[in-house]
């Protein structure tokens, strides 16, 4: 099957009220390209999972300025100061969650898990309706996976089978949302037919639906 | 002593916490200055949660790599040795007990080593970030920050603000002094020869148990 499809054949598939997964980390290996379509396409009513709200000009902030989000779930919105204002303002509902909760939260639906145990939140406003589970004397919160409809993500490199490699820390969250959702995009600098290196190559394609080329 | 001086002084005691071997992930602000004072003899490799170990310092302007950037975003280098990975690996590395040192600020901690420092209700809300993952992962928890803001209390008996982890601080890093938390409270290690005991006791809302062998804070 041939993966490579357009920026808009890509975006056109996301409907008002969907859930996206979207990689990047303070807009570092973010799928910046795709985010401007989805800005530009002004799709409402989303739900956002993501490890921050990134910035008002650049990566998923500039869907956040847009108001493009009903529900916002990520570890940090410190470094855009609209998503803080949606949030005490009521206009868009935040969910605050630990970095490593939330990649996990992820991976455990890519992985086909119903949840993990950990350390982190107990004793915290995160522990908040959450079942505590003690196992050999220590607590640990029930986290449960998230699931998303569209897990839109950047690498480097594809071939044409959606096998991927990235480039610096712009991995992050990228891989661990791969295969997490119904559908994942990848956007990637460079896209080639040629089969990359099996010993090389970081994500497997086969949790990869689609590939689009956007230009920095 | 002004507030850059403070900072540095607190950064330059934290350092010498630091042993050979040690995998170590500083917060952003004060914690950051840490790096400039690890010890010559001490191989120290430092942990970044976006996504990689042997986060090295700021490269010059001509040598930046947009994709190679520190937790707040900022141009780094990695170092011989470092190696990046995704987010899951990263907080399994922090989570599983393999940082064996985080080093962050506080709004507040308290006696129990309990610790606040990522949201004040309905006015700061910027999110945990990873820092609840670190607090309750790594091995040893340091908190490098002024001993007071502006003059009201941040080491008190309970914290008043949301936890970013409960019972997880270990060595409390001021510019008055070096303050252990055990079972039995807070106990005043060193202290800074500026500062008397009762100087300290009074920026402080529990009792200070005073160490019998309490040293000069030297850095």
């Amino acid at each position: 099957m041939n993966k490579l499809i357009s920026i808009e054949e890509a975006v056109s598939q996301i409907k008002d009220g969907d859930i996206l997964m979207i990689g990047g980390f303070l807009s570092v290996g973010a799928p910046l390209n795709l985010i401007d379509a989805l800005v530009a396409k002004g799709t409402k009513n989303l739900t956002l999972i993501c490890n921050d709200s990134g910035f008002a000009d650049s990566g998923v902030g500039k869907l956040v300025v847009n108001k493009q989000f009903s529900t916002i779930i990520a570890s940090h919105i410190g470094t855009n100061k609209e998503t803080g204002r949606q949030m005490l303002e009521g206009e868009t509902e935040v969910i605050l969650t630990p970095q490593g909760t939330l990649a996990e939260q992820i991976r455990c639906s890519c992985y086909g898990l119903g949840g993990f145990l950990t350390r982190t939140g107990v004793g915290t406003k995160v522990q908040d309706g959450k079942d505590v589970i003690e196992i050999d004397g220590t607590k640990y919160l029930l986290e449960k996976p998230l699931k998303a409809d569209f897990a839109l993500i950047f690498a480097q490199k594809a071939d044409k089978y959606g096998n991927l490699v990235y480039h610096g820390a712009a991995q992050n969250f990228n891989s661990v949302m791969a295969g997490a959702a119904t559908t994942t995009i990848v956007e990637v600098l460079e896209y080639s037919e040629e089969a990359l290196d099996p010993d090389i190559a970081e994500t497997p394609g086969v949790f990869v639906n689609y590939i689009v080329k956007g230009a920095r | 002593m002004d507030k850059q001086f403070v900072q540095e002084f607190i950064a330059q005691r934290v350092a010498k916490e630091l042993h050979d071997g040690d995998v170590v992930n500083l917060g952003i602000g004060l914690p950051t200055l840490v790096a400039n004072y690890v010890p010559h003899d001490k191989a120290v490799m430092f942990q970044s949660e976006n996504g990689f170990v042997g986060l090295g310092p700021t490269p010059s302007e001509d040598n930046i790599d947009p994709y190679i950037t520190n937790a707040g975003g900022k141009p780094v280098t990695i170092k011989n040795g470092g190696i990046f990975f995704d987010s899951a690996t990263s907080f399994g590395i922090i989570r599983g007990g393999h940082v064996d040192l985080t080093v962050l600020g506080a709004l507040q901690v308290d006696e129990k080593g309990n610790i606040a420092n990522y949201m004040i209700p309905g006015k700061m809300v910027p999110g945990m970030g990873g820092a609840m993952d670190l607090i309750s992962g790594a091995r040893k928890v340091i908190v490098a920050m002024e001993h007071t803001a502006k003059g009201s209390l941040k080491i008190l008996k309970e914290c008043s603000l949301p936890l970013t982890a409960a019972n997880e601080v270990n060595l409390i890093v001021t510019e008055m002094g070096v303050i252990e938390v055990t079972d039995k409270g807070l106990i005043l290690k060193e202290i800074n020869p500026e500062f008397s005991i009762e100087e300290v006791q009074a920026a402080t809302e529990p009792t200070l148990i005073i160490a019998e062998d309490l040293k000069n804070m030297e850095v």
